[in-house]
């Protein structure tokens, strides 16, 4: 899949909270590169005084008809929360799309994420609805107040919803709702690292298919570098950028 | 027509832009960016004897203006580069090196002879200055005895253009090159990575799994302009110069300072595309200073 370096306007800056924007943005020459949920995108900012290194952000959403992808963005440190100021009207320069996405073949799915870990499974459940999958929404958060464009999500599948202090949804953790009971033939994870590594711990006790997300550290975002490799049962060290960031469970030497 | 060309030992660039070893892999992933044969050429990924995994994950972080890494010459060895690799990029119109590492002179030997007869590879650059692996690499580059014998020993197995690459963590930068030049290779290349060092201070632990790494970017470029300006006023060899070129302005200060050709790195992460805005800033300048010939800006510091 080719991969380009393009400059894109930003149309929207949504403040979900103090803490997530999502931006909305559209290529300045009106080409839009083909890409596949999962994918993400490397992205140059301009309008930090300290950060260096380009960011890795996954692809969010594609709403084909305004011609926009979607970034979610949690404000982490320097580099991130400089993204959430960004002016409408600005531009951005991305290289796009990278990684490989989650696999697509899937009669019932249940998608399951945590924090900023939602942002790639908006653009998943859309395409596998679209592939006629029966697309289910596990999402995790806190508190109410945490959890992200649940109105989005609805859009495409059942919305089952945890939080920690019980605010909405069930309380609790997303492994210890009743969604991660109920029979399909893949879980597509993707979170901070211990809800994944528990997500996948039951998936393999249940016999179901489990693929989770990485974020390792990255920074060419091409392959290139090295720098962010995850070990691997067949080939050892391989780079999260470029055989991911999506990973089948059996393929990761995790102790689960 | 400004003439752009340059020749380091016996081998001729179309211009004196090179990529930096362990910063372009094998020139493929940067083909949808850039047309691979308008550069001077590239340097393969660090290649050793033999299969090594590298070292554990965490292996890079970002610091002011730079980045630590900790990679740790992670390749398949040189046979797997013979055999898979070169055959996929040896019919690019440009000059591609083999940056050589070992943890023993016998494997840098056994490396570049297994190269020799590869008819599109016409120069290998021996790393003696690679900061991230316990045995060789580093140690290799940082005293005279161990430079000299690393790079006698390849001499001898070797005959095409040898440029050594050499380590920033020493006393005396050009004492070093001075000794292998003596010793017969056709050029140096400086730098290599700084050795660093960062810590969280909230979980108090280093943030590579190494604990020091190879510091690169803009963050070492006057270190590395100095260096290759020392270097250059002892050797008559050609120097490759390097570290922390992120534009074309960088690359002209390094020339300035007596580089022959140049090596970009850190930056191609940034924009995969600088090497080819490079060449096109050389050329403007060269115009806009009435500079027909480029060898007019090697060593043109005033
Ligand atoms: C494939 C991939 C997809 C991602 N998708 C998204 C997304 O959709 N939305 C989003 O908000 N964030 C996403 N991230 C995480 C995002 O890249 C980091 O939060 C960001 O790089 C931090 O940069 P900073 O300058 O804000 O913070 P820094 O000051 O650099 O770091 C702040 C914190 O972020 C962590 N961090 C730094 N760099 C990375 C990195 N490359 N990967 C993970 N954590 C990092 C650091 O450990 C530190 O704790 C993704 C990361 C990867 C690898
Ligand atoms: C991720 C990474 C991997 C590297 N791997 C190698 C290597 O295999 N062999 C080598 O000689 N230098 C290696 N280097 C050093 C670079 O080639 C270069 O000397 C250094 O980064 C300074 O240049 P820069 O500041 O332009 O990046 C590596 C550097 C980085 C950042
Ligand atoms: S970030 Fe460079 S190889 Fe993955």
């Amino acid at each position: 899949m080719k991969k380009y370096i393009k400059n894109f306007e930003v149309k929207a800056n949504l403040h979900l909270n103090e803490l997530y924007s999502v931006l909305k943005l559209t290529p300045v020459d009106g080409l839009m590169p083909d890409m596949y949920p999962g994918q993400f995108v490397q992205v140059l900012i301009e309008n930090s005084g300290h950060t260096y290194l380009r960011r890795p952000i996954s692809i969010n959403f594609l709403d084909k008809e305004k011609n926009e992808l979607w970034l979610l963005v949690r404000g982490a440190g320097e580099g991130t929360k400089s993204l959430l100021r960004i002016d409408v009207g600005s531009i951005l320069n991305l290289v796009l799309p990278l990684g490989k996405g989650f696999s697509l073949k899937s009669e019932r799915a249940l998608l399951v994420g945590g924090g900023v870990g939602v942002a790639p499974l908006l653009l998943l459940g859309k395409t596998l609805n679209e592939h006629g999958t029966d697309v289910s929404f596990l999402l995790g958060a806190r508190s109410g107040a945490d959890l992200l464009l649940v109105d989005e999500f609805a859009k495409y599948g059942t919305v089952f919803l945890s939080t920690e202090d019980g605010s909405i949804g069930e309380e609790g953790l997303v492994t210890c709702n009743s969604a991660m009971q109920s029979d399909f033939d893949i879980i597509q994870c993707c979170g901070p690292l211990p809800m994944m590594k528990a997500v996948a711990k039951i998936a393999r006790r249940r016999g179901i298919e489990c693929e989770v997300s990485l974020e390792n550290m990255m920074a060419c975002g091409l392959g290139a570098c090295l720098c962010c490799v995850e070990d691997t049962v067949s080939d050892g060290n391989v780079c999260v950028c470029k055989e991911g960031p999506v990973f089948n469970i059996n393929e990761l030497k995790w102790q689960i | 027509m400004a003439d752009l060309k340059v020749k380091i030992g016996s081998l001729e660039l179309k211009n004196p832009v090179l990529t930096a070893s362990g910063t372009f892999g094998y020139g493929e992933e940067y083909a949808d960016f850039i047309d691979l044969s308008q550069l001077g050429g590239f340097i393969v990924k660090g290649t050793t004897l033999h299969h090594r995994e590298g070292n554990p994950y965490p292996r890079m972080v970002e610091t002011p203006s730079g980045m630590l890494n900790a990679v740790g010459l992670q390749n398949h060895g040189v046979d797997y580069f013979i055999n898979t690799i070169y055959p996929r990029i040896k019919d690019i119109d440009t000059q591609i090196i083999v940056n050589v590492s070992g943890s023993s002179i016998p494997d840098y030997v056994a490396v570049c002879e297994k190269l020799m007869p590869l008819e599109k590879i016409n120069a290998v650059e021996i790393n003696i200055s690679c900061p991230n692996v316990k045995q060789g690499g580093m140690a290799f580059g940082t005293t005279c005895m161990g430079a000299e014998s690393v790079v006698n020993a390849v001499r001898k197995a070797y005959s095409k253009t040898l440029i050594v690459k050499l380590s920033p963590n020493v006393t005396n930068i050009a004492d070093i090159a001075r000794a292998v030049e003596a010793t017969g290779a056709d050029a140096v290349s400086l730098v290599n990575t700084f050795l660093g060092m960062a810590i969280n201070t909230e979980t108090r632990k280093p943030y590579l799994s190494t604990i020091t790494g190879g510091l690169s970017g803009a963050c070492i470029r006057p270190i590395a302009v100095r260096m290759v300006w020392q270097v250059a006023n002892v050797v008559k060899i050609p120097v490759v110069g390097l570290g922390g070129i992120m534009n074309g302005r960088d690359a002209i200060e390094f020339m300035l300072a007596g580089a022959t050709a140049i090596q970009v790195g850190t930056a191609n992460f940034i924009d995969p595309a600088i090497t080819i805005k490079i060449i096109e800033y050389i050329e403007n300048y060269m115009n806009r200073h009435n500079v027909t010939d480029i060898k007019e800006l090697i060593g043109g510091v005033l």
